[in-house]
């Protein structure tokens, strides 16, 4: 049995999924979906353990070797990831039980498990495949099921949002799809390990190149890296507020992941920095969606929009340790992926259970819930706190590792702009507790309470994991610099 | 009962940290309430008067925390310059609760409860700042006590209050980050430690980036309020008067000095600092601040912005004193946060006990008001003098070294600066007083004499802080100590 586990990860949730529709009793499904979740997380432990213990598992489907069958090959890198996507949607979907309740109509409510519990089925399989048509393949599963969870939102401008998202995801996994199939036609196979020994010697040829390009873009489509990143503020401001805390939690980190992937493993930093100025376009678009993202979100009127907009604003630091193109640069992105995902998460959760009491997004409507929702509106100023990297939080301890990467390498400049930019950070969490704890109420909220504690209790598991894992980095930049260790190592191409 | 010294050393931290459980459960019975606080002050008190027993007895108190991340751990460790902070702080403390009790509740303010916690965190944060063992430590605590008392300065709710509130955290969040920690991770980078140790981390090979990184922490250390970067010490005036008295002229502006001379003494040490060719800029900054704050004060008739501007200008006595790299500078210094702490606690304890007893914030309106409140008049008037310089108060000595210390460099500028800067004290501060009890303009004529002072507590307060100023002077031997404790702790002597 623990021989199966990589392929157990994916298939638990991907057979769950039409069964739910089966179960079809809501609030059973609800239940199942937890568990079957909660079942990928402890497959993930079991791999993590795995990996620690023999390093890298290599699991063939059907037990046909690589060249003709897919392989999935989980090493430190996928394990931290998987373990990341599989703990946040198990979380998540303890607060949706009541959460989507207000959000959604009950006939709905059984299609959103499916569809939850089929973009977890894509995210956790893009993760563990070592097949780049697999890859494709998972993407469209997980895109599909998360324009039917944006739609689902009852804002009616969750449509176009959801049809924006459609049309750009399309796009982007078009152009993956023409980058895989140009790298097949050079090579003749799709697993990223013989793609990655057979490459070098084809490099030079523009085919390559031009896979490359499309790749690359299709992935920043996908990860929302400025100046791709415009149907990213819309979906996640009128998904359900459950779908969002998921998605801004996972789905852009998995797109990261898949970068990562084709920069290191399939074609190797060295091709990736000395044929393409790749390093120069990463830091200047990181920058600028750090800065134009931060100062957008700075005006937003939307609760959801603003820290929309913040997440695209913090995908530019993990494009920005990517840049770096060193080990340490490296580290960096790869806890504040993690780290990013549980401050995400904490605060669209929160955001979600305060929706839930109040029905609307919009921050006016928040004024004066400090009083009425200590616990909830704490976990905002919290996750903020985390989010402009105060010390004790996660936050920090990103900041921490991105500064001294980009003086490592002598990018002070840089090092200079992020730090100005957590004021931007500081700017617009501010202008939110402003308007929480200092604004007389707008609307009437007599008679709001806390949020039920079916949310309060993930939320604040979040909350405390902001400070856990701010305090107690072992497991987060331990697994990070074991995976930037072997991604070094295989190539061996430190800068 | 026998606690060990560290176990005191970290409850020093953690008692008001319990005391804000205690007030926040309290809140429906203000007299237990402010008992649970005055409680927790007198612990305070008992602890740190105890480890003072023990470091004058040359026991070392030292606490190892967990290790965090990169090496980095959180750790404490007493040395002389710590202990003055801590005493003054521990002391003030007890003091300013019973000036509030009378003063809340004189004033009818509201919130009481969130003023009395945050109070209680900014102590708790004070003293890991005064027993920080390395820069990242002294770093955490500097932003939590930031954090912790933007509500206090926001207090009011008002868009006045907003607005200052907004330029409190702009200006020292933005100077921390960008400055400060920029300056603390690229120490890091260039030394590997963040340890204080006697004589510096920086070896003569680092000479170059350490002349880079003394104005990275002048300027990032923005709570010793050096111009250009003073303005959050008048915006933060719109607070309750006893957060103006314990905060905004005790706990955070000298942890900010405190953390300017532990920085110059520890991190650099007196003997690189003296050769750094930053350090002449820094220096002329410093008294160029001292000067032009006490300008700014001349003008001002609000009684506490000038007492604001006066402070800027008595905390940049205490950086300059940091910046003179001579022993006497720095025991000038040491000696100065806590003799300015006495008089300019006092000054605010006057300002609100004339707020409370007679509505009277304009200077220009206090004339023959000495005959309404001679006990508060004479304070201020004992206030003033100290801040002066004039015997028979403590401030007198501070300065006398600051002095020597001037003519130790031969820095005559320097001299001329101070003692122009001490005129300038008379000509805002004496006529206060003055006028107070020798004018015959405001008196109401016609209506028979009689007292008008401030609530009990209040007069208790104030009258013992003014005590405080006197026994400075006829008995500065204790303070003295310690402060040459701290020269030889830091490796340097006075000739």
């Amino acid at each position: 049995m623990t021989t199966h586990l990589p392929i157990l990860q994916v298939i638990i949730p991907l057979l769950a999924a039409p069964f739910c529709i089966f179960l079809r009793i809501p609030r059973l499904v609800g239940i199942f979906a937890i568990l079957v979740s909660a079942a990928a997380f402890l497959v993930s432990c079991g791999l993590l353990q795995q990996v620690i213990t023999a390093g890298t598992i290599s699991y063939k489907l059907g037990g046909w070797p690589a060249p003709w069958g897919i392989e999935y090959r989980i090493d430190i890198l996928n394990v931290y990831l998987l373990l990341l996507v599989s703990a946040m949607s198990t979380i998540v979907l303890v607060a949706a039980q009541t959460s989507i309740k207000k959000e959604l109509p009950e006939d709905r409510h059984v299609f959103f498990y499916t569809s939850f519990l089929l973009c977890l089925t894509g995210l956790l399989g893009i993760l563990a495949t070592a097949d780049a048509f697999n890859v494709f393949v998972f993407l469209e599963i997980s895109a599909l099921s998360t324009y039917t969870m944006i739609a689902l939102g009852t804002d009616r401008r969750a449509l176009t949002a959801s049809y924006q998202y459609l049309i750009m995801g399309t796009i982007g996994a078009t152009f993956i799809i023409i980058g895989v199939g140009l790298m097949y036609m050079m090579t003749g196979t799709l697993n990223m390990y013989d793609l990655a020994e057979r490459l070098p010697e084809v490099n030079t040829s523009r085919t390559v190149l031009s896979a490359f390009g499309f790749f690359i873009v299709g992935v920043c489509l996908k990860l929302a890296l400025f100046p791709l990143h415009l149907w990213l503020p819309n979906a996640y401001a009128f998904a359900p507020s459950i779908a969002t805390a998921f998605l801004a939690a996972t789905a852009t980190k998995v797109a990261v992941y898949l970068l990562i992937r084709l920069v290191f493993s399939i074609f190797g930093i060295e091709f990736v920095v000395t044929v393409l100025p790749m390093q120069e376009i990463f830091m200047v678009l990181g920058l600028a969606g750090i800065f134009a993202a931060s100062v957008s979100a700075i005006y937003q009127l939307n609760i959801k929009r603003l820290f929309a907009y913040s997440s695209v604003a913090q995908i530019g630091y993990m494009i920005l340790g990517l840049a770096i193109g060193t080990k340490l640069g490296l580290v960096a992105t790869l806890v504040h992926m993690f780290n990013h995902a549980l401050m995400k998460a904490a605060v669209f959760l929160a955001i979600g259970g305060a929706v839930y009491r109040i029905h609307s997004a919009q921050l006016i409507h928040f004024a004066g819930l400090g009083r009425k929702m200590p616990l909830t509106m704490a976990a905002i100023v919290i996750g903020g706190l985390s989010l402009i990297g105060v010390p004790l939080t996660v936050g920090f301890v990103s900041k921490w590792y991105l500064v001294l990467a980009l003086l490592e390498n002598g990018w002070w400049p840089v090092a200079i702009l992020v730090l100005m930019s957590s004021l931007l950070a500081v700017m617009y969490v501010w202008r939110t507790v402003e308007w929480i704890y200092f604004t007389p109420p707008r609307i009437n909220i007599d008679d709001v309470t806390e949020a039920p504690l079916s949310q309060l209790i993930p939320i604040w598991i979040l909350v405390l994991a902001n400070i856990y894992f701010g305090l107690n980095t072992s497991l987060t930049v331990g697994l990070s610099k074991m995976a930037a260790e072997s991604l070094y190592g295989i190539f061996g191409g430190v800068l | 009962m026998a606690l060990s010294a560290e176990m005191m050393l970290i409850l020093t931290m953690v008692v008001p940290l319990i005391a804000v459980g205690g007030i926040a459960a309290a809140h429906k019975y203000p007299n237990l309430r402010e008992a649970v606080t005055i409680t927790a002050s007198l612990i305070l008190i008992y602890l740190v008067s105890s480890l003072y027993g023990i470091t004058k007895a040359g026991g070392v108190v030292s606490v190892q925390g967990a290790e965090l991340f990169s090496d980095l751990a959180l750790s404490f460790r007493i040395e002389p310059l710590g202990m003055i902070f801590s005493l003054v702080a521990g002391y003030l403390w007890l003091v300013t609760t019973i000036y509030a009790i009378g003063y809340m509740r004189g004033h009818h303010e509201k919130n009481q409860t969130r003023f009395y916690c945050c109070f209680a965190i900014a102590i708790s944060s004070a003293m890991g700042i005064a027993y920080a063992d390395n820069l990242f430590t002294l770093f955490i605590f500097y932003e939590v006590l930031t954090l912790s008392t933007y509500p206090l300065v926001t207090h009011a709710g008002t868009k006045e209050a907003k607005n200052g509130g907004r330029v409190y955290l702009g200006i020292l969040l933005s100077t921390s980050v960008i400055f400060l920690l920029l300056g603390i991770i690229s120490t890091w980078y260039v030394t590997g430690t963040l340890d204080f140790r006697a004589g510096g981390i920086f070896g003569e090979e680092h000479r170059k980036a350490a002349a880079i990184l003394l104005p990275l922490f002048i300027f990032g250390i923005g709570k010793a309020a050096i111009m250009p970067f003073h303005r959050w010490l008048p915006s933060a005036m719109v607070a309750p008067t006893p957060v103006s008295a314990l905060l905004h002229a005790v706990a955070v502006v000298k942890a900010g000095v405190f953390t300017v001379l532990k920085v110059c003494t520890y991190t650099f040490g007196i003997d690189l600092l003296v050769s750094l060719p930053t350090r002449d800029f820094l220096l002329y900054l410093g008294c160029a601040s001292i000067i032009l704050a006490s300008l700014v004060a001349m003008r001002k008739d609000n009684l506490k912005a000038r007492l604001a501007y006066s402070t800027v200008s008595q905390l940049s006595y205490i950086t300059v004193g940091a910046l003179l790299a001579t022993g006497s500078g720095a025991l000038g210094g040491a000696m100065h946060i806590a003799t300015h702490a006495f008089g300019k606690i006092t000054l605010f304890f006057c300002a609100g006990a004339i707020m409370v007893a007679s509505h009277k914030t304009e200077i220009s309106q206090m004339k023959g008001l000495g005959k309404h409140m001679p006990i508060t008049m004479t304070a201020f008037f004992i206030g003033s003098l100290s801040i002066i310089g004039l015997p028979p108060c403590g401030g007198t000595w501070s300065k006398w070294y600051l002095m020597v210390g001037a003519a130790d460099t031969g820095k005559w500028l320097v001299m001329a600066v101070l003692m122009v800067s001490s005129l300038l004290n008379i000509a805002y501060l004496l006529p206060i007083p003055l006028k107070a009890f020798l004018s015959e303009d405001g008196v109401e004529k016609d209506r028979s004499f009689q007292l008008k002072e401030a609530p009990l507590p209040c007069l208790i307060a104030l009258c013992f802080t003014a005590f405080g100023c006197l026994v400075l002077f006829f008995y500065p031997q204790p303070l003295y100590e310690i402060a040459r404790a701290f020269l030889e702790a830091s490796g340097n002597y006075v000739r």
